[in-house]
Order: structure tokens, then C-alpha cells, then sequence
């Protein structure tokens, strides 16, 4: 039986990208499956009492060597903030490609706490910082010094010790650009040197936290049991900077999200299911449902999401129990064919995850798919004619193309670069100044304009005679070329509508990235957490890949 | 040292600003960033081109022919260099194209070099007495070092380079013969066993 590819006019919707959840695909996962056979090592531990100093990991095998360099600071309580406007923070981090000498070390203790203001070299790949959670960080201080374990739920409402507020690569502040590191193949997936970053500055905060404890009583204090770090990871604060990345990189959105589609639509073909992965699929949604039952947050728009999710998936896993049959032929097909029926698109989504669990014979491969050349598709082939250029807008926008940009509503947004830290903003055109210098980001609207447009030319006409006097629209004309080979590189939705919500856009990224627990703080931000219930450095060489599910919390 | 990225991102940016659309920005910020990887005075050129574009309206030259000739003012490099990679899969048929007077020429070159790799030819870009060698877009060869700023290419040219050897068939064959004594002599036993041995191609 052949299963055809889910429609991207369904699956680009923003709903629909905003319901995705961690998977065996996800970058922190494909992460510790590459290096869980490299050499872990704390190349040097230099904290003062307080916490405060430097402190180098490093990832080894042959002769490469990644190392995570940490500068913790003494921060003042009204010197700390998540936005992305601070300019100070607790700890600051960069990964260094190779083992970084004294004069490296000297030299990014000046640049890199100034994060976006400071200048990194060629021979960085990262760059990040992070708050601690005070509340939590001082209560296992507090604990730990007495020679006790901190309280175990008062962890799990939070789950981390430190929030990290950005991790930049590819070039950004002088950072490596990609060029010069993309033909490793320890980094073939997406996002593998930020995620290592997260992963180390992650140890980092049991050892940060640990030293302080002991320093502050040192016959009493005790380290924390490693079981409780396991169920720790990072916090992370996001807001709308991370948005236009995904449409900034269509081929790359493509690649993410059809290794996704494949996947399915490969598990969805499985004839016989073997009954040890009928087995683990069941044991992995079973124990998932933990990661949902902790899900906090305040924000009511998430709230009723989860509840939703909750109560979709207790109806499915009672029948998935109590009635399915597992031996009859396409058994997962089946299963995808109900919940298409029966249930919400976070419940969907969430099982399309699980069922890539038992299959690491699909996934594994399409892994390395999930990065992109994206300049083999820069240029526009100018040859093609208005003809074809109005078929696939026909075929690849069609819902798009009925949207009303004349109506107020539709058109109320514009996305913007903030002059003060030249960070995307979401604002309305109606009420605020500025969008005359709109970002190109208003895709939909401006796909419509060139269909309107299109129909006024011959059909015969060629895409370089039709660009002479249309610039203005060259950016979507590329765009459209792009789609033609790469379905799903567009999302199906209108960007500056009034009802857009920004954070279903990030939520799409840190899902690939593999983040738990989305807890929007807003429309346009949210806190998440990731590597939580991951093992420890020292546990990496035989672990279990379904730690996800494992977590305590 | 600015990355290849952050070069692209202010290029793309500053076109913006200066004036043109998102998809022209889009092009300067990859050729900006071309530049520079080649070695070549990207961001200066980009820089002094904005600042003359400020007092100057140079000219936009949309279709392009085998002679293009000025009215007044210097062509546009990005326009000129735009329109010619857009429509290069119709001027290669003419062999040869010829524009007089180019601002900042430089600006001109990344296009025809990318212009190479569509059409799959060398391109030979002259630009007055300074010739470059554009290899499909992988390499650039130049006759001169790399000065600063060309103001104007009062005489610039792009002759289309046809896909043929650059060396003699002579030349050839004594690397060929060469070449052979990695060859070993098959035996007979070997020629039997051989993909395709015993069977009829008649069937």
C-alpha cells in the first residue's frame, strides 16, 4: 500500500506547525546520538566561592575537539533580566573550536559577557548566556549546604537552574560562518553546535551549583544526587527573533518538516507491526502522558490546549488498549486514519511523534536530510514563464490567493528590525510607526499581489521580461520557485493578519529543536524547557533513547 | 573580522535602505558576500556606490543587447548586472556584450559570475584594461591585483567562452599514453570471467 504525503496546505498552516512536539527527529536527540561516543571531559574548574570565574568542557574524538568555555558573573538583582535588551547576566557562554589556549580564554573573557556587543573569531561556532532561576538555584544552595536534597516538586514546577535567553551560530558577532564547518559530518543535522552548547552549559549549572554548596559549608554539604540532575535541564526564554528565521529559510523549513512527513508517511506503510514495536510505542505514550500531567503554565491559550491534548489522548490510549489490533495489516495507517477523525491537531501531532519511537531504521537516515544548501536555489530561473509561474501559485498557494488584503483585518500587522538590539518586532500598521520599512515577511500578501498581478501579462511572456519593471516582487517570484521543488517550505497562512499568533511560529522551531513543556508568557514569547530527564555527560556512552519519556517530572 | 553572514545580512539591509526592492537586496547581499570570499573589495565598492548613488541617478538599463550604449549618466552596476544575469540565457546567442560605461564595476561582477554557472560557459569579463576569468561561479581569475575602487568600466565587455578544450589534441594523447603505464595486461582467463563473457547481445 503506497500513503501519499500529508498535504502541505493542511500541515503549513500555522495551527497545525504550532501543535508539533519533540521527536526522534528533534535536534537535542539526533545530538546525543552523534556524540554519545565522544570523550567528556571538565578541562578546567576555576569558581571562586561564589561561583564565579571560568570553567572549560569539551567534547573529544580523534582529532577534533569541541570546548564550551563559561564565564560566570556576580549579577546584581536589578541587573537581571531575560529580555533580550539586558546587557549583563549570570553566566555567558561560547563553544570554541578546538582546545582554546590561555590567550583565547583572556581574549573572550572580554567579549564574550557582552554577548551582541562583543566581537567573536572564526575559531568560535556559539555564543550564549543565562539567568539563573534564583528562587531554585538558592534553594538547592540552601539544601545541598545542609547536607540535604532540595525539594524534588518544588524542582519539577520549574525543572532547570538556569534559563538561557539566546544561542547564536552561523556567523552572527564573528562567530564561524557555516561554510567553514558544514562538511563535518559530526554536524550534518541541524543546530548540532547549539544544542552541545545547551547540553555543556546544562552541566555547568550542577557543577556551579554544586561548588557553591560545598563552599558554603564545607563539611555538611552534600552534591546533588545525579538522578535529580537527570530530571533538570535549560530553560529557555524565546520571543519573536526566533520567527522569521523559518521563513527566512524556506528550504531549510522544508527539509525539516518533510523528513517529518516521510517518516509518517513510511510507518504509515508498514504492513506487519511487530509486537515489540507495537509494544514500545505503547510504553513510550503511556509514559509521555507524565511530560503532559507536569505540562505548567499560566497562559490560558496553553492551558486549553493541553487540556485538550490530555483528554484526546486518554480517549485514544483507551482504545489503542482495550480494542486495537495490532495484527492486522497497516496498523499505524489505521491509527493515523482515526485520530485524523477523532481528534484535535496537538493530539495528532503528538502521536505521529510517538509513533517514530520503534523506528530507528526510518528515522536515522532522514536525519542528515534535515540541513539545506540553500544557495543551490537562490536564482530565480528566468526562462519560465508567466504561464508557469501562475500554475504553481494556483497549485502550491490556493488558499492564500483567497485571502482579502483589501479588508483591514488581514492586513493589520507589519514585522519590523528594532532599532535598540536589531531584533525582529511584530507591531500594528494601524496604530504604530514604521512600516514603510516592513520586512519581507508578509509573504502571503505579496504572493497575492503577484497572482493579481500575473493576469494582466501574457502567458507566453518570460519571468526576466515580467522581473525588468516588477522588482518589487522579486523576492515571492523566487519564492514560488522554490515551493515548485520544496512543498514544504511555506507556511499556509497570512503572517500580518490580526489573528496571527506569533508564538505558534516558535513553537514550530523548538519543537524540531526538541523543547518541552511550551509555556507562552504572551502572544509573542514563551519559556520552554530542553534536555530535561536527558542523561548526564558521564552517562552518555549507554543510554537509553527514550529518556524523554523517563523524566521524573 | 566581519563573517560572510554579517556581511550579507548589513549588504542586504543597506540596499534596502538606499532604495531598492527586498528581492534586489536579497541578490546584493549574496554578491556582497561573494566578493569578499573571493577576496574582492565587496563592502568598499557597495559603500562608495551608495554614497555616489546619493548625488547621482545612474541610469537603469532593463533589456540588454549587444551594444549598450549610455543617454547621459553611468548604468546602474546592480540593475545592469541584475538584468544581464536574468536574461543570460538569451544573450549567450550573441556571443558577445558590450556596455560602456558601468559605475563601480565591481558591483557588476558577481552577477556575470553567477550568470557563468547558469548557462554552464566561462565568462571572460573585461573591464577597460583589467581582464577576470569567471569559472562557473567556483573561481574568479583576474590579470590585475585588487584595487580598491573602479569608478567607472568606461568599456566593459563579457564575451560568452564556448566549452572547448584549452589545450592541442596532441597535448592530449602524450598525457593519455602516459597515463596508460597505471594499466595492467589482462589475461586470458581474466577477459573470459569479464561482465557480459560467454553471453550473446543478439538475444
Amino acid at each position: 500500500m503506497q500513503v501519499e504525503l500529508r498535504d502541505p496546505n493542511v500541515i503549513m498552516k500555522l495551527s497545525r506547525l504550532g501543535s508539533f512536539h519533540q521527536s526522534k527527529l528533534s535536534f537535542l536527540r539526533s545530538f546525543l546520538k552523534e556524540f554519545k561516543d565522544w570523550e567528556y571531559k571538565r578541562d578546567l574548574f576555576n569558581l571562586d566561592e561564589f561561583g564565579y570565574g571560568t570553567v572549560v568542557y569539551s567534547f573529544t574524538k580523534n582529532d577534533r575537539v569541541y570546548s564550551l568555555i563559561c564565564f560566570a558573573n556576580k549579577l546584581e538583582k536589578d541587573e537581571r533580566s531575560d529580555r533580550v535588551i539586558a546587557t549583563k547576566w549570570d553566566a555567558a557562554f561560547t563553544l570554541h573550536d578546538g582546545v582554546p589556549t590561555k590567550k583565547d580564554i583572556e581574549r573572550l573573557k572580554n567579549e564574550v559577557p557582552k554577548q551582541e556587543v562583543g566581537r567573536l573569531s572564526y575559531k568560535e561556532l556559539t555564543l550564549s548566556r543565562a539567568n539563573k532561576s534564583v528562587r531554585i538555584f538558592n534553594h538547592v544552595v540552601e539544601s545541598l549546604s545542609n547536607g540535604i536534597q532540595p525539594d524534588i516538586n518544588l524542582l519539577s514546577k520549574v525543572g532547570y537552574l538556569y534559563r538561557t535567553t539566546a544561542v547564536y551560530g552561523s556567523g552572527k558577532f564573528g562567530l564561524a560562518d557555516r561554510f567553514r564547518i558544514k562538511n563535518r559530518e559530526e554536524i550534518y543535522g541541524p543546530f548540532r553546535l547549539e544544542m552541545m552548547l545547551v547540553y555543556l552549559v546544562r552541566q555547568f549549572t550542577f557543577d556551579q551549583v554544586n561548588h557553591v554548596a560545598k563552599n558554603k559549608n564545607p563539611k555538611k554539604a552534600v552534591n546533588l544526587d545525579p538522578e535529580i540532575c537527570k530530571n533538570l535541564g535549560i530553560g529557555n526564554s524565546t520571543g519573536l527573533g526566533m520567527a522569521p528565521f523559518i521563513v527566512n529559510h524556506p528550504t531549510l523549513l522544508n527539509n525539516w518538516i518533510y523528513a517529518r512527513e516521510t517518516a509518517l508517511k513510511k510507518i504509515r506503510e508498514i504492513k506487519n507491526i511487530k509486537t515489540e514495536d507495537s509494544d514500545l510505542f505503547k510504553i513510550c505514550l503511556k509514559k509521555s502522558i507524565k511530560n503532559i500531567t507536569s505540562w505548567n503554565t499560566e497562559s490560558e491559550y496553553q492551558q486549553n490546549k493541553i487540556k485538550a491534548l490530555l483528554n484526546d489522548l486518554n480517549i485514544f490510549i483507551n482504545i489503542i488498549e482495550k480494542k486495537f489490533d495490532f495484527s492486522k495489516e497497516f496498523a499505524f495507517n489505521e491509527i493515523y486514519l482515526w485520530l485524523e477523525k477523532n481528534s484535535g491537531e496537538e493530539c495528532i501531532e503528538y502521536v505521529v511523534s510517538m509513533m517514530m519511537e520503534p523506528y530507528d531504521n526510518i528515522i536515522n537516515p532522514l536525519i542528515n536530510t534535515m540541513s539545506s544548501e540553500e544557495e543551490k536555489y537562490f536564482n530565480i530561473p528566468t526562462n519560465r514563464t508567466i504561464l508557469e509561474l501562475k500554475n504553481i501559485l494556483e497549485d502550491k498557494y490556493s488558499k492564500i490567493l483567497n485571502i482579502d488584503f483589501l479588508k483591514k483585518e488581514n492586513n493589520q500587522n507589519f514585522w519590523f528590525i528594532s532599532k535598540n538590539k536589531e531584533e525582529p518586532r511584530l507591531a500594528d500598521r494601524f496604530i504604530e510607526n514604521g512600516s514603510e520599512l516592513e520586512q519581507p515577511l508578509a509573504i502571503a500578501r505579496d504572493i497575492k499581489k503577484l497572482y493579481d498581478l500575473l493576469s494582466k501579462f501574457k502567458n507566453s511572456l518570460t519571468i526576466d521580461r515580467f522581473l525588468v519593471n516588477n522588482s518589487d516582487l522579486r523576492h515571492v517570484v523566487r519564492r514560488a520557485f522554490i515551493i515548485e521543488k520544496f512543498p514544504y517550505s511555506e507556511i499556509q497562512d497570512n503572517l500580518i493578519g490580526q489573528s496571527i499568533v506569533p508564538i505558534d511560529m516558535l513553537r514550530l522551531k523548538l519543537s524540531f529543536f526538541g523543547a518541552l513543556k511550551f509555556d507562552p508568557r504572551s502572544d509573542k514569547w514563551l519559556r520552554i524547557c530542553m534536555f530535561q530527564g536527558a542523561p548526564l555527560p558521564e552517562q552518555l556512552k549507554n543510554y537509553d533513547d527514550h529518556w524523554v519519556y523517563n523524566s521524573l517530572n | 573580522m566581519k563573517s560572510l553572514s554579517e556581511i550579507e545580512t548589513v549588504s542586504k539591509r543597506s540596499s534596502r535602505a538606499a532604495g531598492f526592492s527586498w528581492g534586489i537586496a536579497e541578490e546584493v547581499g549574496k554578491n556582497i558576500r561573494m566578493l569578499e570570499l573571493f577576496g574582492l573589495n565587496g563592502i568598499k565598492n557597495l559603500n562608495y556606490y551608495f554614497r555616489a548613488r546619493n548625488k547621482k541617478n545612474f541610469e537603469k538599463i532593463n533589456l540588454i543587447s549587444n551594444e549598450n550604449k549610455i543617454s547621459k549618466i553611468e548604468f546602474c552596476p546592480i540593475i545592469a548586472g541584475l538584468n544581464f544575469l536574468d536574461q543570460v540565457r538569451s544573450l549567450e546567442i550573441l556571443n558577445e556584450i558590450k556596455f560602456e560605461k558601468i559605475a563601480y564595476p565591481l558591483l557588476f561582477l558577481p552577477f556575470a559570475s553567477r550568470a557563468s554557472e547558469v548557462i554552464g560557459k566561462k565568462l571572460e569579463l573585461k573591464i577597460d584594461n583589467r581582464a577576470f576569468l569567471l569559472n562557473y561561479n567556483n573561481s574568479i581569475y583576474a590579470n590585475s591585483s585588487n584595487e580598491d575602487i573602479i569608478e567607472i568600466g568606461n568599456n566593459v565587455s563579457i564575451k560568452f567562452k564556448e566549452n572547448e578544450d584549452s589545450f592541442e589534441e596532441s597535448e592530449w594523447k602524450e598525457l593519455y599514453k602516459l597515463s596508460e603505464n597505471t594499466f595492467v595486461e589482462e589475461s586470458e582467463s581474466s577477459k573470459v570471467g569479464g561482465a557480459g563473457a560467454e553471453l550473446t547481445d543478439n538475444d
